[in-house]
């Protein structure tokens, strides 16, 4: 039998062993090295926190007692992280974005960052988990009095057990401050407090192992006999219960989301998502592992021990009973290593969450003057989570003194597990559902946790204590159908299911039912968006539009969270990025957001904001927010827009190209119409030209009359030729701005004269009167003379040629516009229609028959061409009674007279 | 021999030029310059063969020909197409038409008067 | 949101069938974890707990087969985020 001492020893030099590795592991971590360290098998691992004394020794009593029923508590984690892709996958996303803490972070951070919420969380997590750290300690006295009782009877027994769990609690507040609240930032992970929990993990494993195989081959006497021996126990006669069964699955499944401890080891220490895939298989096939050997050990026990034996505790005495004192040492340290395990992490845990969400919040309503103005938040931040971690365990210690540390491990585990899944609707409906509002999440707990208590933890402590028996037997003021285990007079049910039923369903109900009636703010709507479209979103969080706040006071304040060193070059980085020098960047929405975000890690997401809130000037919603809530899809629509923007850019350019295509197009209809109409130009006096010369050369016997007719004709005609080639010419000339301008003084009333007299009369028609002003057209002009004579000469000539009046005149006006001299042509014809004004200019746009024209039609267009050289232009002047045309003369001819 | 022609053409010249080609042959020759009451000519004149320009002030030959080509009483009369635009989709359209000939201008006089000849069977 | 395309390359396609299979087995878990609720009225017999045992360790097989392929099939972490959403079957985002 080993000695007691001897005992002790080993425990302090295993406790010494994992210090050791929390601390090189820690440093390790710092510098970055030690891949192993975040591998996924020691995320793995670090999950078997899940397994604790209770699954360590509590199974296998939970399976002398009743039976199968104790592998639900493995079923129900097995289907989650079989199912990792439905939800851990997404609620790891969401802890990295969101730099969630802790599960009463993310419950707080879902519905609007309301503290409110988080502080009830932490509530139902202490009240869960202080009776599970008892649950430990009562688990770790307990097998040290296995040794005790065996080895050294004596008076000190008694007394010093309650020593020995008040040691343990110490040592393992020690532990949990030293490796736990190092680091302010929880996500900057606990590498020393994870490598030391996987190796408890793979201990505990090796212990259980050890002892199964131990009493299957060495006691058993083998597989087929163990079977045997199984079928021939108590625990084959023993029947599952359907609805025991099924409640309990689900409420193992329920607790490793909710649990904290789990949160934390799932969520919080999670290095890669990936790791995920590995636990996926890995997790279940440990605790598939650490089920094996249960039901073997419990049926042995039972056959092997003294009737009266504590099953609980078969995994150590069995051994011990065999005299294998070394197996029983490692059945020891299992069970040490399943129960340290366990607290430390949890402490972690609800410290995290206790000063997150009571002590700072509490701090900074205090010192409401800000954050800027009082002592190094820092260390209060540390201090209040040593404060916690001791406090957490003091209150684990005195439950476990004032129970008396006498239930069966196992009905303490689930009402605890019962407990914390009441977090389970708020949270797989804040991740799921993005019309779960706070008012529905604050509901549903309420409602959940206050029947819990009713139903399940309070009669817990047994007729009397809490309750009195009359109470339990017949209800509150007698009312039978409130009685706390018969709620409507549902007796039927085992209490726990009934807890369960009620608990779960009213909190279910009371979570939908408010949230959907209720109208959440616009913060839980940003954040359900966010939350529950994590894979859509970019990790973009909620805005500070750009405030008041004093980059100054913000370092301050960032200085004391995360200490000075990361804080300083936090913010030299973010000035660099702003392309500033210095430590104080602008204190942009961007910048703020990240600044949060960074606090989050440290304090919580609630705290954070509320802490640059105080400095930003507000805390509530920006304008940026809420336009962004007003409608849910921001980003959709932002990306909608990209795309819209996109699409802008191509129809723009389409339409560019539509618009150069259809000016070519134009063009080469232009070039078409201009060719077709220089070819009908050229072929009409040719066609004449070559049939009457024709006819001259084949008929001798011409009347000399004809002879001289056709000759005449053949000579108009080449006439007509010249003019058109000559024109076109001097068009192409004009158009393409090759013509030389000869500029030089001249008198306007001697280029009209010359003008009048060059466009020559009206062939066989009454002559036309052209009324002229004299006085007026005494202007002096510097001007290029031929080609303004040539415009005049044309308007002279076209009125002489169009002009259908019987009397025709032609007005001849100059007048002063505007500075300019401006010469109009208006005659007393029928004028030009108005559809055709607009083409008169364009070439060949004769508007009447070819015989009256003589030209090609170009007149108007080298008038215009002309015009343009000359620095003046020439309109249609509409509405003047005949055709009348307007030339206007460049200011500078006329001053420089 | 009595045969008739109908010249639908508004360039003075020319008409004076085919009027004196054709007569001389010993042609009956009307002449008219107006493309909008083109049509309505060639109905009451029932010629035995038209010619007729593209390009005519009010309505185009085009148009002409289509009104023609299109009347149960005219469908078969011998149409000479002649054009100073001289562009080949001219040619196709008119050939596409029913235009029993087509003649770019300027034309010479013995083509002209060969087509008409053999338009008309002469 | 872009519409997700209508037919994926084989690849997106074997990813979401993987993704599927993942979603199933939980499903398949909890039924195959059913059957001793249903059927051991009358006590737990060693056929029962070999039953439970290899229906567990199928299960594991199966999610390590899935998880590995998954892990595989799925981009590597920071590269593109973005790339994942589009394989995300909408029912799961709402």
């Amino acid at each position: 039998m080993i000695a007691f001492d001897m005992l002790v020893a080993i425990c302090l030099f295993y406790v010494a062993i994992l210090f050791g590795v929390a601390f090189l592991a820690e440093r390790g971590g710092r510098r970055g090295s030690n891949a192993w360290l975040r591998s996924p098998l020691v995320y793995t691992l670090s999950l078997s926190v899940y397994c604790t004394a209770w699954t360590f020794y509590g199974a296998v009593g939970y399976a002398a007692r009743s039976g199968l029923e104790f592998v639900t508590i493995y079923l129900g984690p097995t289907l989650v992280l079989i199912g990792w892709w439905w939800t851990l996958r997404k609620l790891v996303r969401i802890g990295k974005t969101q730099r969630i803490t802790s599960i009463a972070d993310l419950i707080s951070s879902r519905y609007g960052k309301s503290n409110m919420l988080g502080v009830i969380v932490t509530l139902i997590a202490v009240v869960g988990t202080t009776p599970y750290i008892a649950l430990q300690l009562q688990s770790v006295t307990l097998s040290f009095a296995v040794f005790a009782a065996a080895g050294a009877p004596g008076p000190w027994q008694l007394v010093d057990l309650n020593a020995a769990a008040f040691s343990v609690a110490i040592g393992l507040a020690v532990f949990t401050v030293f490796f736990g609240t190092r680091n302010l930032d929880a996500n900057e992970r606990h590498h020393g407090v994870v490598t030391a929990i996987a190796v408890e993990a793979v201990v505990k494993l090796i212990a259980l192992l050890a002892v199964g195989i131990f009493v299957v081959w060495g006691i058993g006497g083998g597989a087929q006999a163990t079977l045997d021996r199984i079928e021939a126990s108590p625990l084959a006669g023993m029947p599952v219960a359907p609805g025991r069964w099924i409640g309990l699955t689900f409420l193992a499944g329920a607790a490793i989301l909710t649990l904290p401890r789990m949160f934390q080891v799932l969520v919080v220490e999670n290095e890669d998502e990936r790791h995920l895939a590995t636990a996926a298989w890995a997790f279940p096939g440990y605790v598939f592992l650490m089920s094996l050997f249960v039901v073997p050990i419990a049926a042995i026990g039972l056959a092997e021990m003294p009737p009266g034996a504590n099953p609980d505790l078969f995994v150590l005495t069995l051994p011990l009973a065999q005299g294998r004192d070394g197996l029983a040492t490692l059945a020891f340290l299992g069970g040490f290593s399943s129960a340290t395990s366990m607290v430390i992490v949890a402490a972690i845990a609800l410290s995290t969450m206790v000063s997150n969400h009571i002590v700072m919040p509490l701090f900074l309503h205090w010192t409401r003057s800000g954050a800027t103005m009082s002592g190094d938040v820092r260390t209060l931040v540390l201090r209040a989570r040593r404060l916690s971690i001791g406090g957490v365990l003091l209150l684990g210690y005195l439950y476990y003194r004032l129970t008396g540390g006498s239930e069966a491990l196992a009905e303490i585990g689930l009402i605890s597990f019962a407990g914390v899944a009441q977090v389970l609707p708020a949270l797989l409906g804040g991740i799921l559902w993005r019309g779960a509002t706070r008012a529905g999440a604050l509901a549903g707990l309420t409602v959940g946790f206050s029947l819990w208590a009713y139903t399940l933890f309070l009669p817990s402590f047994g007729e009397g204590a809490v309750m009195s028996a009359g109470l339990l037997a017949d209800g509150p003021w007698g009312i039978g159908w409130l009685r706390p285990q018969g709620l409507f007079g549902l007796d039927g049910l085992d209490p726990l299911v009934h807890a369960v039923v009620f608990s779960m369903g009213a909190n279910a109900l009371a979570f939908t039912l408010v949230s959907l009636f209720d109208f959440p703010g616009p913060m839980e709507r940003l954040q359900a968006a966010q939350f529950v479209n994590v894979f859509d979103h970019s990790p973009a969080g909620q805005g500070w539009s750009q405030g008041r706040a004093e980059a100054e006071d913000l370092l301050l304040m960032a200085q004391r969270i995360l200490g000075a060193d990361d804080a300083q070059r936090l913010f030299q980085r973010a000035a660099a990025d702003q392309g500033k020098q210095g430590y104080l960047p602008d204190t942009t929405p961007e910048f703020l957001r990240g600044l949060e975000r960074k606090l989050a890690g440290s304090v919580g997401a609630a705290t954070a904001h509320a802490m640059v809130g105080q400095i930003v000037g507000r805390s509530s919603v920006s304008v940026e927010d809420l336009m962004k809530v007003a409608d849910e899809t921001a980003q959709m629509m932002e990306y909608s827009s990209q795309l819209e923007a996109k699409s802008e850019e191509l129809a723009r350019t389409a339409r560019q190209l539509r618009e150069v295509n259809e000016k070519l197009t134009e063009l080469s209809v232009q070039k078409d119409a201009f060719l077709s109409q220089i070819s009908h130009e050229l072929r009409t006096p040719m066609t004449s030209i070559r049939a009457f010369s024709e006819i001259l050369m084949e008929d001798d016997a011409l009347p000399p009359e004809r002879l001289a007719d056709y000759s005449r004709i053949i000579h108009q005609e080449s006439m007509r030729l010249t003019r058109l080639l000559d024109d076109l010419l001097d068009l192409s000339v004009l158009e393409n701005g090759q013509v030389s301008l000869h500029p030089q003084p001249v008198s306007l009333s001697d280029l009209l004269d010359r003008s009048v007299a060059a466009a020559g009369g009206r062939s066989g028609r009454a002559p036309m009167a052209i009324r002229r002003d004299p006085a007026a057209e005494r202007v002096d002009l510097v001007t290029d003379g031929d080609r303004l004579s040539q415009v005049f000469i044309n308007l002279v000539s076209n009125a002489q040629k169009y002009c259908d009046a019987a009397d025709p005149v032609l007005t001849i006006s100059v007048t002063e516009v505007e500075g300019r001299v401006a010469v109009d042509f208006v005659d007393n014809g029928s004028g030009i229609p108005d559809r055709s004004q607009s083409i008169i200019f364009e070439k060949f746009s004769r508007l009447s028959d070819p015989r009256k024209a003589g030209g090609a039609g170009l007149g108007l267009a080298i008038c215009r061409e002309i015009m343009v050289r000359l620095g003046g232009s020439i309109v249609y002047l509409p509405g003047r009674g005949g055709a009348a045309f307007r030339v206007t003369l460049p200011s500078r001819c006329a001053e420089a007279a | 021999m009595d045969k008739r022609v109908l010249l639908i053409e508004d360039e003075p010249n020319i008409i004076e030029a085919i009027r004196f080609i054709l007569a001389r042959d010993g042609w009956r020759v009307d002449t008219h310059a107006d493309g909008t009451t083109a049509f309505d000519r060639v109905a009451e004149t029932r010629p035995d063969i038209v010619i007729l320009d593209v390009m005519l002030p009010g309505r185009s030959g085009f148009d002409i020909l289509r009104d023609i080509r299109a009347d149960a009483g005219l469908g078969g009369l011998p149409v000479l197409m002649l054009t100073a635009k001289g562009q080949v989709k001219d040619r196709d359209l008119a050939e596409r038409m029913g235009a029993s000939r087509f003649m770019a201008k300027p034309f010479s006089n013995t083509e002209v008067l060969a087509s008409v000849r053999e338009l008309t069977g002469a | 949101m872009a519409r997700a395309p209508l037919f994926l390359a084989r690849e997106g396609y074997r990813r979401r069938r993987l993704a599927d299979m993942a979603r199933l087995l939980p499903v398949l878990g909890a039924a195959l974890f059913l059957v001793p609720a249903l059927d051991a009225r009358d006590g737990l017999g060693s056929g029962m707990l070999i039953y439970l045992f290899s229906a567990w360790f199928g299960l594991i097989l199966a999610s390590a087969f899935v998880s590995a392929r998954l892990a595989r099939a799925a981009p590597s972490e920071g590269a593109d985020p973005s790339a994942e959403p589009a394989a995300e079957p909408p029912e799961e985002a709402s």
